[in-house]
């Protein structure tokens, strides 16, 4: 069976109930609170979360407070793939058994980018090898932000971090981003996909898709922190879209192998005039801030835009395009 | 009841197919353990119900465990040695989500050097962990202690997780005959499936694993103290139930000739068998000699200990593990805290021996007592000793 991503609008989402209450403690402008809220507004049936170590663990459960309203575990920072493992099948253990009767249950996973790209991909890749039906999302801003923006694998080319300091001699990361949504995709699991919480309906269908595809499944979504990434918190949502619009994280979906792209990247596939140009974005955070000042780096800022344009050229020829 | 004739860990995966547990989650590779393996058997052969989940590491195995557990699953496990290790940070957090998960540990000792023989080390050092911590002396102990350890850690007033150590190889991989308890009379035992009070209920939705900061944070820790001690009684009272259903008497300290004893060796695991060999051929030659045995080793029963000790000239403290720079053993020191809280004072000689799998005969034995009862003989202690270490 092939899943399908549903087509919501929003005025069928403004209904929709959401699990995450307000009240937890992540920063204004947080993106992963706006991720958090529209992923459970597309719950339809009994689910839990699985959360990893990370500020949105961190913000949403001092103890003895919680903004969850669905059954919510953290057990550690690498290993939520696994916890959520042993839950699944506890599900079926016990259902074989008739003693858990809440039927069919949908299980999410959310880790942040150093909990996925970095210490917890073992648990991740075992999990999804061995094929339990679970949504893992990443949550990805770019860096560790809980622990004081140490850098990731999925920290971003040149992005300053405090262990990829812009110094004299060495400006911001070295390494361009572990492309994790191809790796996790190489795992031939059925549904893999990116999203933004800049498009909200997209990000709910994928969510719903996720849980609805028959085994494990993947969401990367681009989360930005205005901390970490040093920019005014009243701009999270319009420069985590910048990140979709130059194509440095194009919305697109892995359904058993077959590579879409999403609307918003779609467009751009269709016009490439539309695709703006990486400087636009990089210029408006802090973390590239070096790329400009105090003497404009040309090279860093070609070579960087050079892997966004040939990622983005690998995906549209794996897209059909 | 019918005997069969299996190892250790074929008696322990015996125990696990009759508790037939929801979840088992293993990497049963570094080092590798039988029990799983067997375990897998039944599930191919369809003699279990349990979801059998082949986690990629250990420490996945007991966050799968921690996870299924959360769920209101019973679980069970095993590992050993460095596999162990690599369990540490999850191992902890099992006893403070209150997650009665069962690990059998097939005990090897710790790299490096790698090794992989038998050593206790690997369990002993979890002993701060808030797991209940048993070790058995044989193939019959082990497969008890596997299905008493899930009452005993399901209790309402425990709620924690509960290890059952076996001695790698010495006990693992020997052959001896045992009488398995069937499936019916595990479940009569265990009052059927698990029922867990607090779990993740989709109905009534709770967090687990908050961050507890300095305002709650000592709470939290207290509360897993306070099931250890609660797990006392419970212990207690497991066992009886245990004998009045088999007949197989279980103590957490338990004693060998010690009612006319003036000197005693002290020891865990399966090193009491040699021992109770050595205290019966040194009574023949009129040494009023015995043996008190370790079983359960967290909580730890210092009281029952004392007890034992308290008409004693000399206690010789043998122990098939090892630390560096500390004021004794791992063990001997547990007993030496004991001894000073009652202000008793027997002359003491600490060993460590075994290391890594090393033999250690009824005739070292021997040479041990000679040695701790001369130098007993003229008022002195010996500190800690690795006997048959080559210097």
């Amino acid at each position: 069976m092939t899943t399908e991503i549903p087509k919501y609008k929003l005025k069928d989402l403004v209904d929709k109930p959401v699990y995450f209450s307000g009240g937890h403690r992540l920063c204004a402008g947080c993106a992963a609170g706006s991720m958090a809220r529209q992923v459970t507004m597309a719950f339809n049936k009994p689910t839990m979360i699985f959360n990893s170590t990370g500020c949105l663990e961190v913000a949403s459960t001092i103890y003895p407070f919680s903004a969850w309203e669905v059954p919510w575990l953290h057990v550690a920072f690498e290993n939520s793939a696994a916890v959520a493992s042993g839950v699944e099948a506890a599900i079926k253990g016990m259902t074989k058994k008739g003693t858990y009767t809440a039927g069919k249950t949908d299980i999410v996973v959310f880790g942040g980018d150093g909990g996925t790209y970095d210490i917890g991909i073992q648990a991740i890749s075992g999990a999804f090898e061995r094929g339990h039906d679970l949504l893992y999302i990443l949550y990805d801003n770019g860096a560790y932000m809980n622990t004081g923006i140490q850098r990731s694998g999925g920290t971003p080319f040149g992005a300053s971090t405090t262990t990829s300091p812009a110094g004299k001699v060495v400006p911001g990361k070295t390494q361009f981003r572990k492309p994790i949504t191809d790796i996790i995709a190489a795992h031939r699991i059925p549904f893999v996909a990116t999203a933004s919480p800049a498009y909200p309906e997209d990000l709910i269908g994928k969510v719903r898709a996720g849980l609805d595809a028959d085994g494990p499944a993947f969401l990367h979504v681009e989360a930005s922190c205005n901390r970490g990434q040093r920019f005014d918190p009243a701009k999270s949502i319009e420069y985590v879209n910048l990140a979709t619009q130059t194509c440095m994280h194009p919305l697109y979906s892995v359904i058993d192998g077959e590579y879409q792209l999403s609307r918003p990247s779609a467009r751009i596939a269709k016009d490439p005039s539309k695709k703006v140009p990486l400087e636009d974005y990089l210029k408006l955070e802090g973390r590239w801030r070096h790329f400009f000042k105090p003497v404009r780096q040309e090279e860093l800022i070609n070579k960087f835009q050079a892997e966004v344009d040939k990622r983005w050229a690998d995906l549209l020829k794996k897209a059909g395009y | 009841m019918k005997r069969i004739a299996v190892t250790g860990d074929d008696a322990v995966a015996e125990a696990a197919k009759s508790v037939n547990p929801d979840v088992v989650a293993a990497y049963p590779i570094t080092p590798q353990t039988i029990i799983v393996e067997r375990f897998a058997d039944f599930v191919a052969d369809g003699e279990v119900d349990t979801e059998f989940v082949t986690v990629e590491s250990e420490h996945s195995a007991m966050s799968a465990c921690v996870g299924a557990s959360s769920a209101g699953a019973r679980v069970f496990t095993s590992s050993a040695s460095a596999g162990l290790m690599l369990m540490y940070e999850i191992i902890f957090i099992a006893a403070s989500s209150r997650t009665p998960i069962v690990m059998a540990i097939a005990n090897r000792a710790i790299s490096g050097p790698i090794n992989i023989h038998g050593e206790l080390t690997d369990q002993m050092l979890f002993r701060d962990s808030g797991w209940v911590s048993m070790f058995s002396e044989d193939n019959q102990e082990a497969h008890d202690q596997t299905i008493m350890a899930f009452k005993i850690g399901e209790h309402p007033n425990v709620l924690l997780p509960v290890a059952v150590g076996l001695d790698g190889f010495i006990i693992s991989h020997a052959i001896e005959g045992i009488e398995p308890v069937s499936r019916e009379v595990a479940h009569k035992f265990l009052g059927g499936e698990r029922k867990a009070a607090l779990k993740l209920d989709t109905t009534k939705p709770m967090s687990i694993g908050l961050l507890h900061l300095q305002d709650y944070y000592m709470e939290a820790r207290a509360q897993v103290r306070d099931a250890q001690e609660r797990s006392r009684k419970v212990i207690l009272e497991v066992f009886n139930e245990w004998e009045k259903l088999t007949g197989r008497k279980y103590k957490p300290v338990e004693s060998y000739k010690m009612d006319d004893a003036e000197y005693a060796f002290l020891t865990m695991g399966s090193t009491a068998g040699n021992a109770r060999t050595a205290v019966d051929e040194l009574r023949t030659k009129g040494e009023k000699v015995g043996l008190i045995k370790i079983r359960v080793y967290r909580p730890f029963f210092g009281d029952d200990v004392t007890e034992l000790c308290k008409n004693l000239k000399g206690l010789i403290t043998i122990e098939r593990s090892h630390n560096f720079g500390g004021p004794g053993g791992i063990l001997s020191s547990d007993i030496k805290s004991a001894l000073f809280n009652k202000r008793l004072s027997p002359l003491l000689a600490e060993y460590t021996i075994g290391l890594g799998g090393r033999d250690t005969l009824i005739k070292d034995y021997h040479s041990i007592y000679n040695r701790s009862k001369e130098a007993f003989n003229t008022g002195k202690n010996l500190p800690l000793f690795w006997w048959g270490v080559r210097e």
